[in-house]
């Protein structure tokens, strides 16, 4: 186990409780999603693994290490990208990477070469020798996660990596996150507010609540359980005996419409289709993430709805600052 | 090995950001002048003290004030890492804080001394002869108090959340530090009270060791002096090593 996390918790002010006794553990090459609402308490537990803040209670290990008795050596074993923009800006990008790879002991005969692979992933070669002041919320979220990964950790924290990426960065930083797990072995975790990012990365991700982990899981378990649906709209009066039809595990009926939760809907289609006599629209809804994430939270992400101070805010504010 | 080149990392990224900050440097230049010349030079028409007139006589005060402000304001700089988030960068490094510490205050020396070493170079203009014994003992003495100063605003900005707060608590240190130096006075003859105060004052010592070096008078021998701000500066990078380790994000 590269982490294992025990009875985390931390109280802030002897009334917050940011992160309640959370329990997990994960597999050497693992990517493990951290979802919930914010303030859930993600950025929180975070902090505690890369030992900049103190639990309040419980301890974990990470590369074997314990945050408590050895913070150094766990601080040698990780990459962390914050959640809020913390590359000076009165540097340039190259300056920024140079000072991480001095601080980080990045051998000295390396530094020219993974600097310059660095800058190039993430495609700001052209912009190295520009102040990070000058640059776009974008370009400096990537030159953050550039940062994170230079000294090529054993274990490494993103906190909500991809927010205000556009796409097409977004989908590069995907692969390059798989390809350092599968050729590196390094094991992630990372928190997220796009439901599709921690389907298509996470082996298995963790929902939390208010500080408490609700559910621990594979995406595609999670999503499994939430099972398929069948939704039929204008369908009038003509319904039929749902109760006879036995692959129907669930089913609720609305206005003018009817929602069937079935194992596999394509292939239930057919005879749901013959035992409606009429129907205006028929709709097969697989579940995503996004359900899950309801689910458990009673609570709804959608796209953009970015953290709360979250990334691109920050920039706003501090470029007035300075 | 990795501790030296993150202690390299953090001095070298004080020194760029200093030489981009056009401001600092400017300023860096001009505060003393302005001192030496309005202050000095304008009541120095008019008071002579011990044999000499007055720009003469405040000169290493100026000197002193120069390394004091400078130092003990750079402890604002922490305050800004933590604002702008980069302290976390370099709060998760894997290096000792005590070495996060003294990055931080090689950096603050290294403006001290530039800074030193522009007020040290306007002393022939006001008639201050140099020797080279004279220039080492200054710069001895200048060195040793910027180490204590940057240290002690380290100390300050380490526990301060927002750089108003640091200004605040700084001015209530710097002031009473700077006026009750014997910067602007000789301090012997001073009424019982104030001669306390005063020999309380690091920056005495300070003040009295560049004015001996400088203009063949002082209170106290030129050792002494040195010990007393030793001790200071070696007291200060202690506690300033103790408030990093207690330092949070
Ligand atoms: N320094 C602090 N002092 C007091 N309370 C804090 C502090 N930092 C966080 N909190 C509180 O702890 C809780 C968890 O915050 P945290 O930043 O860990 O949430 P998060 O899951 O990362 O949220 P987001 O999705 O918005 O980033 C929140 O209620 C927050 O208000
Ligand atoms: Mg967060």
């Amino acid at each position: 186990m590269i982490v294992e996390v025990k009875g985390l918790t931390k109280v802030y002010d002897k009334e917050v409780k940011a992160v309640d006794q959370v329990n997990f553990s994960i597999k050497e090459g693992e990517v493990f999603g951290l979802l919930g609402p914010n303030g859930a308490g993600k950025t929180t537990l975070l902090h505690m693994l890369a030992t900049i803040i103190e639990p309040t209670e419980g301890t974990a290990t990470v590369n074997g290490f314990d945050i408590l008795k050895e913070p150094g050596r766990v601080r040698g074993s990780i990459g962390i990208v914050f959640q809020d923009p913390s590359s000076d800006d009165m540097l340039t990008g190259y300056e920024n990477l140079m000072l991480h790879a001095m601080m980080f002991g990045v051998p000295r005969s390396e530094w020219g070469e993974r600097i310059n692979n660095a800058l190039k992933l993430v495609e700001l070669t052209p912009r190295a020798n520009d102040r990070v002041k000058k640059y776009s919320g974008g370009m400096r979220r990537r030159l953050e996660l550039a940062r994170g990964l230079l000294h090529e950790p054993k274990v490494l924290f993103l906190d909500e990596p991809t927010l205000g990426l556009d796409p097409q960065s977004r989908e590069r930083v995907w692969e390059y996150i798989q390809s350092l797990v599968k050729e590196k072995g390094i094991s992630v975790i990372i928190t997220t507010h796009y439901m599709e990012e921690a389907d298509h990365l996470c082996d298995r991700v963790a929902i939390i609540d208010s500080g408490r982990i609700a559910v621990m899981d594979k995406p595609s378990t999670l999503k499994h359980e939430i099972g398929e649906r069948i939704l039929l709209k204008g369908v009038g009066d003509s319904i039929p005996d749902l109760d006879a039809l036995s692959f129907i595990k669930k089913y609720e009926k609305y206005d003018d419409a009817v929602e069937l939760c079935v194992d596999d809907a394509s292939k239930r289609l057919k005879a749901v289709l013959e035992a409606f006599p009429s129907f205006e629209k028929v709709e097969i809804r697989l579940p995503t993430l996004n359900d899950v994430f309801l689910k458990y939270t009673g609570r709804e992400i959608r796209e953009g709805d970015a953290a709360e101070g979250g990334f691109m805010e920050r920039i706003m504010t501090k470029r007035k600052n300075r | 090995m990795s501790e030296i080149s993150g202690l390299l990392a953090l001095w070298l990224r004080e020194v760029k950001v200093f030489t981009r900050e056009h401001s600092r440097v400017v300023s860096s230049v001009f505060t003393p002048i302005l001192w030496l010349v309005v202050f000095g030079g304008g009541l120095g028409s008019s008071i002579v003290i011990q044999g000499m007139d007055y720009q003469t006589f405040i000169y290493p005060g100026i000197v002193s004030m120069s390394i004091l402000f400078t130092s003990v304001f750079f402890g604002i700089y922490i305050v800004w890492d933590r604002k702008i988030d980069f302290l976390k960068e370099v709060l998760v490094a894997p290096l000792r804080r005590s070495t996060i510490f003294m990055g931080k205050v090689i950096g603050g020396m290294t403006d001290s001394m530039i800074q030193g070493t522009i007020v040290l170079l306007l002393g022939p203009l006001i008639g201050i002869g140099y020797t080279p014994l004279i220039l080492l003992k200054a710069y001895i003495v200048v060195f040793v108090m910027a180490a204590g100063l940057v240290s002690l605003g380290l100390v300050i900005g380490s526990q301060m959340e927002s750089p108003e707060g640091f200004g605040m608590v700084v001015s209530f240190v710097v002031y009473p530090l700077f006026f009750l130096s014997g910067a602007l006075f000789p301090i012997d003859n001073l009424p019982t009270w104030l001669g306390y105060f005063v020999l309380l004052d690091p920056l005495t010592y300070g003040v009295d060791a560049l004015r001996g070096a400088m203009l063949g008078t002082s209170r106290f021998p030129y050792l002494l002096d040195l010990g007393v701000i030793t001790a200071f500066a070696a007291f200060m990078i202690a506690l300033g090593t103790q408030a990093f380790k207690r330092m949070k994000t």
